[in-house]
């Protein structure tokens, strides 16, 4: 694919990515919008991730891709291949090789280091879009910092289930400003979201919003004092390499409902199952 | 003593026909003033203007902040006005469905302003609001309740509950019992009645209905195609009116 | 047994392997040629430029082969490829009014300087199989007579001259760009224009009749519907003058709606604008219909609430490629979101069934 530029997009539009990136990393967790340009994959499916990757990678750079946790699955290995292809960086599936992680709906087990780069694909950048369908309005909310709304949500959610009843794309506040949708990440990883050594990138193609979290930065999860802010996984350990502080996939092996849970992060388990952990034959 | 809302030369035209028409007046702390006219007589256009609803033409509405003391509330940025809308004013709209958030609970309704300045404990904020439903006569079993499965009445008092739960300095009133049954009317301002004395409300209240005013007011403006053609007491007023429309407002209402 | 999704790379390459030769199908069966597509199924390469936003029929024929004849794949694949290309600048803008039209009608006047020129259409054939077609698709040559010379004038100018017509100023500000800057409200009419010429055909569609049925009625009446060729020109900074760089085939749509009028303005009928690349007219008519309802606001109409006159709700949802990408991506693997509901609801389930033992001891 020669006839192509470095990692697909032409240097005009990678520009007007970079700048809005840089805004973002300005205003933590604001919403800039930026004029998304349509991939060759569909929107829904990354785009925002693969522009953002696009515009920040270079030719030196260790690329690794991971959706829903794993390298393997059929998207991660598609947009890997794709840059593979239109930026020919070397990739990697492992975690702290890798100078530029994309991400779907999951933060790397094993702690990110300064100097790597975590791209997030975003679906719904919003998070006042369920209470509030108009951009219109939910812009005005943000600048106005109006965000009593979002906690009435997760009043109701406490008056009827007893609970918080929102388990991903938990929202969060951003330096007290701004309250930003993670990206669909199980609320298991909101604590890694703050005070992260690496960047943090969100790209919401369809959407066309870039928004992000420099390193280092305040990351609180909404929450009411008495209904605090849990973290919480299937209460298992992994089935493959015993791990007990990651977060599982739920597999169903049998006919008979026979059920196992294995770490979602593949190279995390991989890794630690190569230094000898097995799982407890207990469990 | 420094007025609460100070309000001068409030003009508001549409194209041109004239809205209000350079209306001014004062409100003092624990006050209530009604506005009086029938439609179209820029009542509700006036109420509007100095609820920051609408942007008046011309005109300064001055209302005595917490912090900073009096202030031109219209040329105030838009983060300051919205704030004052969720803390020291409170606005009771004639029909509770625009004042209400149809889909959240009863008690979500009531605790969506304590949480909107800043109020973080579940339990506090239920305690609050089902506090609020009792003094606005609704039965504390319905605080997980949506207001749809309320009764009309029902709904008005929990609009009043949502407006008052953070203490609100000023409140202004829309037509507060229009709209209702009589028997219904009858209970509401007997409710209102009682929360203005008990928690010495300033307040706005626009009514075409004497009755009203007479129960609640202080003083009383009459109002008749964007001017005002008298002010007084209200008892004054009512009992000894000097503009002939005011006389006409009177005797229509002693006829009825 | 670890059984997850492993090996994904050669899943990918075997299913694409598996997807070309369905493509091809039978291969018994002569293979397509891009030119018979785009001579014989020309109306599907027309959506597939106006859609995909490139005037390339041999590219949109293409498109349409290689996505099997589904037209929003062949809009997909038009619109990505188009990411790619260079910008050189932008073409004065087109004049309609210069139009060698092989199609134009008018529903509001029966004769016209110019006249009404049928042209290839549908309208009046009688939409029963034509079995011959199965076997011989030969015709007989269709009688023809020398175009028309000379300018087409606009059937809105004759009513503008009587001042029946909302003025329509001239307006040299440039219009926003759709595919260089992120969509932002409130947009204005000529940035809602762009994004209707791209929208979805079946949308706006749906739209256009909703209007008709009485969500936000404007009560429309087809101007003037024309149908040909009109030159490109561009203006060359070395030359200093602009050169005719081609012709593309357009369709343009004005529809003539009725307004009231108000205190200050007299009765005067208005303006619904349809332009769209190629032989499209359902989709140019359904343009101007929706382009008429989004300008309640200008028009001082009241919002009666009606979808079509929404316009973020319209201008958010009418890209079919922005749809479909986020559709179907619900296929995509969700198993980390699901697994935490998957435990949320369990354990509102488990304190649910707790308090229920716990009342009924009591």
């Amino acid at each position: 694919m020669t006839e192509y530029n470095f990692a697909y997009l032409d240097e005009q539009t990678k520009r007007m990515i970079r700048r809005a990136i840089l805004k973002g990393l300005a205003i933590p967790g604001y919403q800039v919008p930026f004029a998304s340009r349509e991939m060759p994959m569909p929107y829904g499916w990354g785009t925002g991730g693969v522009q953002v990757s696009a515009a920040v990678l270079t030719p030196k750079d260790t690329f690794k891709v991971i959706d829903q946790g794993a390298d393997d699955t059929t998207n991660a290995v598609s947009i890997r291949t794709f840059f593979q292809r239109t930026a020919g960086v070397a990739t990697t599936t492992t975690t702290s090789d890798a100078t530029v992680i994309q991400t779907r709906h999951r933060i790397p087990e094993e702690p990110l280091h300064e100097g790597q780069i975590l791209v997030y694909q975003v679906p719904i950048p919003e998070p006042l879009r369920f209470l509030e369908p108009r951009e219109s309005e939910t812009r005005k909310m943000h600048s106005l910092e109006e965000y009593g709304l979002m906690h009435v949500k997760l009043y109701e959610d406490i008056s009827r289930h007893g609970h918080i009843a929102t388990s991903y794309a938990y929202p969060v506040k951003v330096e007290g400003r701004y309250v930003m949708d993670p990206s669909p990440i199980p609320k298991f990883d909101n604590p890694k979201l703050g005070d992260m050594a690496a960047i943090q990138l969100f790209g919401a193609g369809r959407e066309q919003r870039i928004y992000a979290l420099p390193p280092y930065t305040q990351v609180v999860s909404l929450d009411f004092e008495d209904h605090p802010f849990e973290a919480s996984k299937a209460d298992h350990p992994c089935g493959m390499c015993g791990a007990t502080d990651s977060y599982l996939d739920e597999l169903i092996i049998d006919d008979a409902g026979g059920r196992m849970f294995v770490c979602s992060d593949t190279d995390y388990c991989e890794v630690r199952q190569a230094a000898g952990h097995k799982r407890k034959d207990a469990a | 003593m420094t007025p609460l809302l100070s309000v001068q030369g409030i003009t508001k035209r549409y194209g041109t026909h004239i809205g209000c028409a350079d209306v001014s007046f004062d409100l003092y702390p624990g006050e209530v003033m009604g506005i009086v006219g029938e439609s179209g007589s820029g009542k509700s256009t006036l109420l509007n203007c100095m609820a920051g609803h609408l942007t008046p033409d011309a005109g300064q509405v001055v209302f005595d902040t917490r912090t900073d003391g009096p202030h031109d509330t219209i040329t105030m940025s838009e983060p300051e006005r919205r704030m004052l809308g969720r803390t020291d004013w409170a606005f009771v709209h004639q029909h509770a469905r625009d004042g209400l958030r149809i889909g959240v609970s009863a008690g979500g309704n009531v605790g969506e302003r304590l949480m909107a300045v800043g109020e973080r404990n579940y339990g506090d904020i239920r305690e609050k609001a089902t506090d609020w439903l009792g003094r606005v006569e609704i039965d504390a079993s319905r605080v997980d309740d949506r207001p749809t499965t309320f009764s009309g009445g029902m709904q008005q008092r929990l609009q009043i509950a949502r407006n008052l739960v953070t203490g609100p300095r000023l409140v202004f009133m829309d037509e507060p019992t229009g709209g209702l049954d009589v028997s219904v009317q009858a209970r509401l301002l007997d409710l209102l009645r009682g929360l203005v004395r008990d928690m010495g409300l300033s307040a706005i209240i626009v009514t075409h209905d004497l009755a009203v005013v007479r129960l609640l007011a202080d003083r009383l403006m009459v109002m008749k195609t964007g001017r005002v053609v008298e002010a007084g007491l209200t008892d004054q007023v009512l009992d000894d009116p000097q503009h002939a429309y005011s006389q006409l407002l009177v005797s229509s209402v002693l006829q009825v | 047994m670890y059984v997850a999704v492993k090996g994904g790379e050669r899943a990918i390459e075997n299913a694409h392997a598996w997807l070309a030769e369905e493509r091809r199908g039978n291969t018994d069966i002569a293979e397509l040629s891009i030119a018979q597509i785009r001579e014989q199924l020309s109306l599907a390469v027309n959506r597939v430029m106006a859609e995909g936003s490139l005037y390339d029929p041999d590219l949109a024929a293409l498109a349409i082969k290689q996505a099997r004849g589904d037209l929003i794949e062949a809009i997909f694949l038009i619109r990505a490829y188009r990411t790619t290309l260079p910008r050189f600048g932008a073409s004065e803008p087109l004049d309609t009014g210069i139009m060698a039209c092989d199609r134009r009608i008018s529903a509001t006047f029966k004769d016209l300087p110019g006249g009404q020129v049928l042209g290839p259409t549908f309208d009046y054939t009688h939409r029963l199989l034509n079995f011959k077609l199965a076997a011989d698709g030969e015709v007989t040559k269709a009688p023809s007579r020398d175009a028309e010379t000379g300018n087409v004038p606009h059937v809105t100018e004759f009513l503008n001259r009587e001042g029946l017509m909302e003025e329509a100023p001239h307006d040299d500000t440039p219009p926003p760009d759709l595919t260089r800057e992120p969509l932002e409200m409130p947009a204005d009419r000529a940035l809602r224009l762009q994004a209707l010429t791209r929208a979805d055909e079946g949308f706006t569609l749906g739209l256009a009749y909703s209007t008709q049925r009485g969500y936000g009625r404007n009560h429309a009446f087809v101007g003037e519907l024309r149908i040909g060729s009109v030159p490109v020109e561009m203006d060359i900074p070395e030359l200093g003058f602009a050169v005719e760089i081609g012709e593309v085939i357009l369709t343009e749509c004005e529809t003539v709606n009725q307004f009231t009028g108000s205190k200050t303005e007299p009765p005067q009928f208005t303006r619904g604008y349809g332009l769209v690349f190629g032989q499209t007219e359902r989709k140019a008519i359904s343009m101007a219909l929706v382009d008429r309802a989004l300008r309640w606001e200008e028009l001082g109409e009241d919002n009666v609430g009606a979808p079509a006159q929404d316009a973020e709700f319209v201008l958010y949802h009418a890209d079919n490629i922005q749809a479909t990408g986020f559709l179907e991506h619900i296929k995509l693997p969700h198993y980390v979101d699901f697994q935490s509901e998957l435990e949320l609801v369990r354990k509102l389930r488990r304190e649910a069934g707790a308090q229920q033992v716990q009342e009924a001891a009591e």
